[in-house]
């Protein structure tokens, strides 16, 4: 799909794979079965003194037209499954150990993402918290910890081929690797409020050096706001 | 009054001659317990809606084509009523044009017509049944007169947004919106209830039940499929509304569970979608077996296939949950169900195409409406494996990828369905054809537009694009020219379909005033429908009709007619 849209994360080749998987075999059903149609439907058109057959498909004979191929659709729907299995499994059902740990939480209507801070650990002071500005470093494992302060939102990273709702009240643990520096729309995708289109982040895949360095501009420009891991304190009031 | 009501106690009692009393406008056509006109009622109140549904989409179309513009016959759109028109959009295309279009408004003009009787077996029910829907109407459309506006957390309205006013801000909308949703579907549960029974019980003497026209069976498989499904909505739709109004915690962060809703919803919810489907498929199997002078192909392969398409469409709904928190691991189940559903579908699509198969095939407009049906929905069809595989699911959920996949499914049921039922049943009802050239144009038109309204969509999904989306501007990669020219397409798209509706208008009306006479059997199909006049008077037939045979006997070799009506003695 990298004609459409950029893959930046370690699974997006494996995901874009089963779209073309999907897609070679449902087009060769769907240009068969509309040959099909169009055929009969120019073919069998109405001619003088031409009276259809009598064809009734009650006998496992001519039944067979439709089940031979119905056979064929049910393999082609077993090799979708298997794949499907496969790339669900290593994306949704697999945590690999992680490399940098995120805190993100939705609200109506901004993200508020806590980095670790200097000290590598998520949770303590010197926490990074940003709004709307989500760093990352390339080629590392990245856990997002998902979290919602009122409604349902969902954290989305196209390029990531990332996904997953966040609902008040749970923490919920996603994973991606990104693989290509550079910055890249963060998106809500779960209606959330009148707000709902005015929810964009962005997140910014960097080399470690250059992380490193961002980290240190913010902890330097940082020291007055309150270590405390709040996120109210940085984002705006929630709207009521 | 009083002659309805004597009617309603005796509804399949055979002396018909009773009710012919000259009855009061308000009688025959208001108050009606007459099947056709509560089926008729229906289908126009459905029509009505299907204006206003349309109206909302060209609105945010509009909008989304061009955001800063003043849009003609509305003005601007705010955020607020964005999300109000994209929620109602939804809620009233599926509830309050494709229900009662295509399950009520047919399932009560055609099943006493087509097994013979001369009305449903609960006609009070029935009655009822459409009072409580016209009323659910009204509601509806109420809530955009309310003070904070009509409700704006989409048509599935997922809790907390829907359950608390601080999120939704819309004190009034959203209560309005949940008991409108409540009482179409009591509605609906009424109307289910006179199918079944009217098909399982006053079918015409000699009709077994596989001498039923398929478009009985799907229509009784689909009632079934809405009554096992719809239960777990209505407990939700309580809780929710006690959520709303009563501070309950049903659905709420703590003490309850907000995804709790997406279960009782979707295990409705996509049921629903093959309660749609049925009747669809089953008008199309008439039609074409009409349009093309053929038996149909396997006949009982298709009424068996089309329970397990039932069944199966019970045990798929989690599949619109794969990124909502739900285990990983049932992902892998329900994506699995998703895909095996095809299966069936499968084998009803290609048991339709081989009834092609040398037929003797009359292009009129509803079969071109059904051809059309076929092949457009293969599309939406074959772009539900994308959605149904969950790893896939991970990049299209909720972009226009899944937008434009749901409406090439509901579009060629809804619409070219809708169509090719108003054009085929327009001369029974009202005795009069429509007008040939006329019908052509409205389908090549409007079926050409549809394709540039939502293939484009596809590419936009492909994209990335998310959907419910006031304004792309804050997205680097949604707002490029690439993509709104997009967006652009599809909207002109949309008005050139609008355009195309106009000679339908015109034919219409054209055909009401000076349509030529259609006679009883202007089609010679086989079905019962057609032995009675056109229109069919009250009680459908002087004599009940009596059955000797299937309802697809055409071009039977060896008989000089190429059809065989289920009545005739021979």
């Amino acid at each position: 799909m990298n004609h459409w849209i950029k893959g930046a994360s370690s699974y997006a080749a494996d995901i874009d794979g089963l779209f073309w998987l999907v897609t070679a075999l449902i087009g060769f059903w769907f240009i068969v079965a509309q040959g099909i149609v169009i055929y009969f439907a120019l073919k069998y058109r109405r001619k003088e003194g031409v009276k259809a057959a009598y064809i009734t498909g009650k006998s496992w004979r001519e039944l067979n037209w439709v089940f031979i191929p119905v056979v064929l659709v049910v393999m082609c729907d077993g090799w979708i499954d298997v794949a499907t299995a496969s790339v669900w499994h290593n994306v949704k059902e697999t945590l690999p150990p992680a490399d940098q740990k995120v805190g993100v939480t939705a609200q109506q209507w901004a993200w508020t993402f806590r980095h670790e801070g200097p000290d590598g650990k998520l949770g303590t002071p010197d926490d990074i918290v940003t709004v709307d500005d989500l760093h990352v470093v390339v080629n590392k494992v990245i856990h997002v910890d998902l979290q919602s302060k009122d409604v349902l939102h969902s954290f989305s990273i196209p390029v990531m081929r990332f996904k997953q709702d966040t609902i008040p009240g749970r923490s919920i643990t996603g994973w991606f690797k990104p693989i290509l520096p550079g910055v890249y729309d963060v998106q809500c995708a779960e209606i959330c409020g009148i707000g709902h289109g005015y929810m964009p982040a962005r997140i910014t895949v960097q080399t470690q050096a250059d992380y490193d360095a961002w980290m240190k501009s913010i902890a330097a420009g940082a020291t007055a706001l309150p270590g405390t891991p709040s996120a109210a304190a940085t984002s705006p009031a929630p709207q009521k | 009054m009083t002659s309805s009501s004597t009617h309603a106690d005796m509804a399949h009692a055979a002396d018909s001659h009773a009710h012919h009393a000259p009855q009061s406008f308000w009688s025959k056509y208001i108050f009606s317990v007459d099947h056709k006109i509560i089926g008729l009622q229906y289908t126009l109140t459905g029509i009505f809606m299907a204006v206003v549904g349309v109206y909302m989409s060209y609105v945010f179309r509009m909008h989304l084509a061009d955001p800063t513009a003043h849009i003609p016959f509305y003005g601007v759109l705010s955020p607020a009523a964005y999300n109000s028109l994209v929620t109602n959009h939804g809620t009233i295309m599926i509830f309050w044009v494709a229900m009662p279009i295509l399950l009520a408004g047919l399932g009560n003009y055609c099943i006493p017509l087509m097994i013979g009787c001369d009305d449903m077996v609960f006609p009070r029910v029935n009655r009822l049944s459409f009072q409580i829907f016209f009323l659910s109407t009204v509601l509806l459309l109420v809530g955009f007169m309310a003070p904070g506006g009509a409700f704006g957390g989409a048509w599935t309205s997922y809790p907390p947004l829907s359950a608390k006013v601080e999120y939704n801000l819309t004190p009034h909308g959203n209560v309005i919106w949940l008991l409108a949703v409540a009482l179409e579907i009591v509605a609906f549960l009424l109307g289910g209830i006179n199918f079944v029974t009217t098909a399982m019980n006053s079918r015409a003497k000699g009709m077994k039940m596989f001498d039923m026209p398929v478009l009985v069976w799907m229509i009784v498989i689909a009632t079934i499929i809405f009554m096992m499904s719809v239960g777990p909505l209505v407990a939700g739709a309580v809780m929710l509304l006690l959520d709303q109004t009563l501070g309950t915690h049903f659905f709420a962060a703590q003490g309850g569970d907000p995804v709790l809703w997406q279960h009782l919803f979707w295990f409705f919810g996509h049921p629903e979608v093959y309660v749609l489907l049925l009747p669809e498929l089953g008008v199309v199997c008439e039609i074409i077996c009409v349009f093309s002078r053929k038996p149909l192909f396997g006949y009982k392969t298709i009424v068996y296939t089309t329970f397990m398409v039932g069944i199966l469409s019970m045990i798929v709904w989690a599949h619109h949950q794969f990124i909502a928190g739900i285990d990983p691991r049932m992902a892998s189940i329900f994506s699995l169900t998703t895909i095996i559903i095809s299966i069936p579908v499968a084998v009803i699509m290609f048991a339709m195409i081989a009834t092609l198969f040398k037929g003797s095939i009359e292009f009129k407009a509803p079969m071109l409406w059904s051809i059309g049906l076929i092949v457009e929905f293969l599309l939406g069809g074959v772009t539900g494996i994308y959605l149904g595989s969950s790893a896939l699911d991970v990049y299209f959920h909720d972009t226009y990828f899944v937008v434009a996949h749901f409406h090439y499914t509901l579009i060629p049921l809804v619409a070219f369905g809708g169509f090719a039922i108003f054009t085929y049943y327009f001369p029974k009802v009202t005795g009069k054809m429509l007008d040939e050239r006329l019908g052509q144009i409205h389908f090549w038109g409007s079926a050409i537009a549809f394709n540039f309204i939502f293939i484009p969509l596809f590419f936009s999904g492909l994209a990335g694009e998310h959907r419910r989306i006031y304004d792309y501007s804050g997205f680097a990669e949604l707002a490029t020219p690439q993509m709104q020219s997009l967006r652009t397409m599809a909207t002109h798209a949309l008005l050139v379909m609008l355009a195309f509706q106009i000679p339908f208008v015109i034919n219409v009306i054209k055909s009401l005033l000076k349509g030529a006479p259609a006679g009883a059997n202007p089609w010679k199909a086989n079905t019962l429908e057609w032995t009675a006049d056109s229109p069919p008077p009250h009680g459908n037939w002087a004599e009940l009709p009596e059955v000797h045979r299937g309802p697809y006997e055409y071009s039977v070799p060896g008989r000089e007619q190429d059809y065989w009506p289920q009545n005739a003695p021979n």
